[in-house]
């Protein structure tokens, strides 16, 4: 197990032995995981090896799953997120999420960036919040495209569209750390490569973990990546050593195409 | 009679076909080296059909006009000598003769021998035409089944025959439903119109005092009849408004907690329960009503000092309201878990809590299937009738307070129609014009929730 790889920068982020059951069935094994600050961590491998799961174990979404039992410990700043003073509702409002499949409320776009901010009082009258929606919706690369219409329903963007109103929607409160599930999974090659535009930019001032199945995609905007491998971690470390120089013999051949 | 026995022999008559049809089409497969174009069980449903039809076509035809063709042949019985009857007197005598031929009538032995003598010759006439028909019925019958058995080949598409008469029979059970909703709003509106060749269309609508006794002969003392249903309709809104007040915010916050909150166990549980509730009988709640809530309102009312009328809205309107509770948020419950989990995921993983992602993320999404829910839940509040019957009262004032004893649309329909009726009465007409005012709104407020209900759908698919 490699995974104990050091990290030279700045740890925001850090899991350790989580054991994640989904009633009797175990989905992850004793993981063990660093998130440096302002970076992005890819983590990839074959479907169903829970990577989705270890997502949603770094801002608590599995509490909303009844059957779904987390233990290890989870720490952002060095805090144990899991630990019974934290507020949950604080924390999701410091660690945002951009899921799999766009998802974004039946409301107008301008409603959909606003509601973080309205939800958490960030502003005090209409102007900051026209601010803080157009500078995410740009932040997004979708101001350009809706900036005449901020009024019709989110619902009627187009898939891609959709996805980037989701970003602008979790960046309008400014969480600390971006988790994205697959943000490009059903997006065309020219959103694509906005959304990866996007999220090196965005690293600027965010910490990122981002779920891919795509190799290139891992590849081009990670500076580190953790291959998952039947709730395990089989390996992780800087992209460019897994890519080019991977220890283990499965995350060679997950790389180069030969299972997964 | 006859008719039973043409229903019966077609029957055998079936049956016998189904099997000498599938008995030829095999014996038929197994001589030649021809495949059959359709299976033996085929041959025989064709052959079963061309017994059925025949005799079904005859049926319908003879129920149909079996009345007409008698009453044209007992006119020209009597001839020239009832020439100058018109024609409400032609339709007496008719039923004279029918009632001296079916031997209900007590005069028998008073009638004149003129009538005696069209009701003999009436009787002779049903049992000609009726063994004529029964004749003729079944030598169709006959006659088409020796033709279907003769076709019988193996080119014969008996599938394509059978399966399109299939077709054809379930089509017309389905429009069974429709043809008869068709004819009962016509017969209403029918009635209505001969309401309104005597009351004004305006002073039934927007009258305001409604009093529907009329004389019944002319020496009576009694009013010519007022037919304003402007209280009637106040009544109903009334009442309507109070059972909303209760089931709304009831059923809708029970729709909540189960959707939301509660256990699966207890949803499980709880859900089956509130729709069984759905299904008790309104007189059940009609006596709740009468002998628990409104002494109880009387009761407060008095102690409040108010006056409160031993029938009040409040108390038919509140009975209402829980009757319709297990409606409205046994739909709204369907509309809350319709939406989908991304949504709540998405405003959770926002930072935002349980009740804001309810109150403005959820209930939003699920608005218009809540919207349908009272729409329906409205409309059938409209439509009861017991409840009100048994705790609203019968008069009919003109009142925007639940405390006094008001009265609703579908009430008056119902005293209007009880006991002896003259047919062609304001009073009684009234009733009619009352039930397409009904059969209006409520089919209006069932298109809007249908309408609604259709577009929250297409946001998820
Ligand atoms: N809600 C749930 N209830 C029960 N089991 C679950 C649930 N969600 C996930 N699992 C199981 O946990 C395992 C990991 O699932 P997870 O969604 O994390 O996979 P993944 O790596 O994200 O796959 P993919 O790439 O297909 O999204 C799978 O075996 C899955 O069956
Ligand atoms: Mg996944």
């Amino acid at each position: 197990m490699n995974s104990q790889t050091e990290i030279s920068k700045q740890i925001r982020m850090r899991a350790q032995n989580v054991d994640v059951f989904y009633g009797d069935k175990q989905a992850l094994k004793k993981i063990n995981l660093d998130i440096a600050a302002n970076q992005v961590t890819a983590l990839i491998g074959p479907s169903g090896c829970g990577k989705s799961t270890f997502l949603r174990c770094l801002n608590r979404m599995n509490d909303t799953i009844d059957s779904c039992k987390v233990s290890g410990d989870v720490s952002l700043d060095q805090r144990d997120i899991y630990s019974k003073d934290v507020d949950v509702v604080e924390l999701r409002a410091r660690i945002g999420m951009v899921f799999q499949k766009p998802n974004p409320f039946p409301k107008s776009i301008y409603d959909n960036v606003a509601y973080g901010p309205r939800i958490h009082g960030l502003t005090n009258n209409r102007h900051e919040l026209d601010i803080i929606v157009e500078q995410s919706l740009l932040r997004a690369g979708l101001f350009d495209e809706v900036s005449d219409r901020l009024n019709s329903p989110g619902t009627s963007l187009s898939g891609g569209q959709q996805q980037r109103l989701c970003i602008a929607r979790a960046i309008a409160i400014s969480p600390e750390v971006i988790l994205m599930d697959e943000p490009c999974s059903a997006l065309d090659p020219i959103a694509t490569a906005k959304v990866e535009e996007l999220i090196d930019e965005l690293k600027d001032h965010y910490t990122i973990v981002i779920v891919t199945h795509n190799m290139q995609q891992a590849a081009r905007v990670s500076q580190y990546t953790a291959f998952f491998h039947l709730g395990e971690i089989i390996e992780f470390a800087e992209t460019e050593k897994i890519f080019t120089n991977p220890v283990e013999k499965r995350t060679q051949d997950y790389i180069t195409g030969r299972f997964g | 009679m006859q008719l039973t026995i043409l229903i019966i022999t077609t029957l055998i008559l079936c049956a016998i076909g189904f099997f000498v049809g599938r008995r030829r089409a095999v014996s038929i497969s197994r001589q030649k080296t021809k495949k059959l174009h359709s299976m033996p069980n085929f041959h025989g449903s064709y052959v079963a059909m061309w017994c059925a039809i025949p005799a079904f076509i005859i049926i319908v035809l003879w129920l149909a006009l079996e009345q007409q063709i008698l009453n044209a042949l007992l006119l020209a019985h009597f001839g020239s000598s009832i020439a100058d009857l018109d024609s409400v007197q032609i339709e007496l005598l008719i039923n004279d003769v029918k009632n001296i031929a079916s031997g209900s009538s007590f005069g028998r032995g008073k009638s004149s021998d003129i009538l005696l003598n069209a009701a003999d010759h009436y009787e002779s006439l049903q049992l000609t035409f009726r063994a004529s028909v029964l004749a003729a019925g079944l030598s169709f019958s006959i006659a088409s089944f020796l033709w279907a058995w003769k076709r019988i080949s193996p080119t014969l598409k008996a599938r394509n025959y059978v399966e399109f008469a299939v077709k054809v029979f379930l089509f017309i059970c389905s429009t069974i439903a429709i043809i008869t909703t068709v004819g009962i709003v016509l017969s209403v509106l029918f009635e209505s119109i001969r309401f309104f060749g005597q009351i004004s269309f305006w002073d039934f609508l927007f009258g305001s005092h409604w009093s529907p006794q009329t004389a019944i002969r002319d020496d009576q003392v009694g009013s010519s009849g007022s037919f304003g249903a402007i209280p009637l309709f106040t009544g109903t809104l009334t009442i309507t408004i109070v059972a909303m007040l209760v089931a709304l915010p009831i059923g809708l916050f029970s729709a909540i907690y189960m959707a939301e909150f509660a256990s699966p166990r207890f949803r499980k549980t709880v859900k089956p329960i509130l729709e069984i509730l759905a299904g008790i009988p309104t007189v059940v709640y009609g006596f709740f009503a009468v002998l628990t809530i409104a002494p109880a309102i009387r009761g407060f009312g008095t102690e409040l000092g108010l006056t409160v009328a031993s029938e009040s809205a409040l108390a038919a309107g509140i009975v209402m309201g829980i009757m319709i509770i297990p409606f409205v948020s046994s739909l709204s419950d369907d509309a809350i878990v319709a939406v989908p989990k991304s949504l709540r995921e998405g405003s959770l993983a926002l930072g935002s809590t349980h009740s804001e992602t309810i109150k403005k993320v959820v209930i939003p999404a699920a608005l218009p299937g809540i919207v349908a829910a009272c729409l329906l839940a409205i409309s059938r509040a409209i439509g009861e009738t017991m409840i009100v019957v048994m705790a609203a009262g019968l008069a009919a004032n003109l009142t925007a307070n639940p405390l006094n004893s008001v009265t609703t649309v579908t009430v008056q329909i119902v005293t209007l129609l009880v006991g002896d009726q003259e047919f062609d009465s304001a009073k009684t007409l009234a009733a009619f014009a009352l039930g397409l005012v009904l059969f209006v709104s409520t089919l209006g407020l069932n298109i809007v929730a249908l309408y609604v209900s259709r577009r929250y759908r297409e946001q998820y698919d």
